[in-house]
């Protein structure tokens, strides 16, 4: 398609993210909220749906809904009720999903996003609903049949609804990004895809640019990671493109993204698929959410990841670029605040984070919290570094034992006679024993030649195991020679 | 006016069979039955909170402790086959 084609036509997207939030049991009974158990092995007669059972909701579900309401933006409805979405499949055992209908927890919110220019754009919430995950279904087509596994039937999830207010399939990402980031500081729910603890459905369609009405639109399933919501979403908006431009009509339906084939395709779908036939739930009450309990939960909440990039900014005066590594993780940032306590330079703290700290956290596969660093042992390596104690190379090494071993620098120093070499009759000797080795270079520096100063400083660095203070190093070799 | 497709519909979502002469009959039936109910619409109920739950009761819930689950053998005990500690079903295609 050429690139007139695509520019004649606008994207427009909404999201729809199930979350699976992590409390201790679920929503309505007091199984444990767990995954990767043996199936079945966590339920019982309410989250089976037996005759006879009567669920309860979990407070803790109701406050962990309220915090990402409000972490989003939203308004905390004063009148909270439940319904029933009545559908027959078997990895739903009641028959309904107890889910939430015309009343939902929360409305109206917004999240602001990044776009493509880099400009903030505001993404509006329609609602973030409180309602149970279904049980896992596994096909075995070698037997022909379906095998249910109820644990994670009753599951807390939260459904999180998009206006259709994105408009590329990299905004999505953006959005998702931010989502998960946000989520992930409430501390409500692992928001892991893979596991499927975060799922997102899409719904497509494109018009003619500066069109009001909206396209016909396809709803977009199936796909498991943030990549392959990228993935998937620019397949779609590209095939919706090329069905307008060749004249063909975009049929209304749901499809799933093949990541292996790198393709969608539509689901087979029984008719009156979608009459759910929603009404009150009869097994529960309705929930007043009193405003004093809302303003605590939202005095509650920590400082969120738009913000905590602006303070660092400003408080610290750390670039766009630092800050965004650090606010991936509260704990970072945290730690690079506690840092900056000890040593004065951010910029360096930020180099030293972003850099070694970052590279054995990724080749440990681990995070911060699991490594008992502390920031006052951590900035003693740039204070040595500073005063010509350590090369650069020494500390990066001493990081690692630290990691390591638990122990402080000093003993580490000291252990691997890694402190630098800067007395000046050491460094003497091994500049003249240099100047002799390589006698045509040192020929060539004192005609003039100052780029050959930096090899006798590498071989000097070689010579001493990288324990010699390359700075004086350089100077002798000038003293000598020139 | 419901219509004897109407009841077969809603027999069809809920999963009930009916027999032809049974969908003439529930048809009257029910035709009655929203006759009675469309007088409700000649109230006037403006000033009338709709009831979400006949109970005069809210707020009712309990906390985040965990209580022992079925064991796998006891739950699959009301399954009609079994396979690998599942419920074995007809195959279904998502
Ligand atoms: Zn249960």
């Amino acid at each position: 398609m050429t690139i007139a084609a695509k520019q004649k036509y606008e994207t427009v997207i909404g999201l729809e993210v199930h979350l699976q939030l992590n409390t201790a049991t679920k929503i309505f009974c007091g199984c444990a909220n767990k995954f990767g158990e043996a199936p079945n092995t966590l339920t019982c007669p309410v989250c089976l749906g037996l005759p006879g059972s009567l669920p309860v909701v979990n407070a803790k579900a109701l406050e962990y809904a309220m915090k990402v309401g409000l972490a989003l933006n939203c308004k905390v409805n004063p009148f909270v009720k439940f319904d029933r979405k009545n559908y027959f499949y078997p990895d739903c055992p009641k028959a309904y999903q107890i889910s939430q209908f015309d009343l939902p927890i929360c409305s109206n919110g917004y999240l602001m996003i990044e776009t493509e220019e880099g400009e903030a754009k505001e993404i509006r919430i329609n609602r973030a609903h409180l309602e149970e995950d279904a049980g896992k279904l596994i096909h075995d087509d070698k037997n022909n049949c379906s095998l249910v596994d109820y644990n994670r039937t009753g599951t807390p999830l939260m459904e999180i609804v998009t206006e259709p207010d994105l408009r590329s399939a990299q905004e999505a990402y953006n959005y998702l990004q931010n989502l998960k980031l946000t989520l992930q500081y409430l501390n409500v729910s692992d928001c892991d895809m893979e596991k499927g603890s975060l799922r997102c459905d899409a719904n497509i369609s494109i018009r003619p640019m500066g069109a009001i009405k909206l396209g016909t639109k396809t709803e977009l399933k199936n796909m498991n990671s943030f990549k392959a919501v990228k993935a998937g979403l620019e397949h779609e908006i590209h095939r919706h493109m090329a069905a307008l431009e060749s004249g063909q009509a975009i049929i209304q339906e749901t499809r799933l993204w093949d990541e292996t084939r790198a393709m969608t395709f539509a689901m087979r779908s029984k008719e009156e698929a979608h009459d759910y036939r929603y009404f009150p739930e009869p097994d529960l009450v309705p929930f007043m959410m009193e405003g004093a309990a809302i303003e605590t939960t939202r005095k509650s909440l920590p400082e969120l990841p738009a913000k905590k990039r602006e303070r660092l900014m400003e408080q610290y005066r750390v670039s766009a670029y630092d800050a965004n590594i650090l606010i991936q993780d509260p704990a970072l940032a945290d730690f690079f605040e506690e840092c900056s306590k000890h040593y004065k330079d951010t910029k360096t703290i930020c180099n030293w984070i972003n850099g070694p700290l970052m590279k054995e956290l990724n080749t440990r596969k681990t995070r911060l919290a699991d490594i008992g660093l502390r920031p006052e042992d951590f900035t003693v390596l740039m204070h040595k570094v500073n005063e010509g104690i350590l090369s650069n190379l020494a500390a990066k090494d001493i990081l690692r034992f630290m990691i390591d071993t638990q122990r402080s620098v000093d003993t580490i120093i000291e252990e691997k006679g890694l402190a630098q070499v800067s007395d000046d009759s050491t460094l003497e000797k091994l500049v003249q024993e240099l100047i002799k080795e390589h006698h045509n270079i040192a020929e060539q520096i004192r005609n003039g030649k100052e780029s050959a100063i930096g090899f006798l400083v590498g071989q000097a660095m070689r010579k001493s195991q990288g324990k010699a203070n390359p700075k004086k190093i350089g100077g002798l070799i000038k003293k000598l020679l020139t | 006016m419901i219509s004897e497709n109407d009841v077969k519909y809603a027999a069809a979502l809920a999963r009930i069979h009916l027999e032809d002469d049974e969908a003439s009959r529930l048809t009257k039936d029910l035709e009655k039955i929203l006759d009675y109910i469309n007088k409700l619409n000649t109230l006037d109920v403006k000033d009338v909170q709709p009831t979400s739950h006949v109970l005069p009761l809210k707020n009712v819930y309990r906390e985040d402790r965990i209580r022992p689950s079925l064991t796998q053998k006891e739950v699959l005990k009301i399954s009609v086959e079994q396979q690998e500690g599942s419920f074995k079903v007809p195959k279904v295609i998502e």
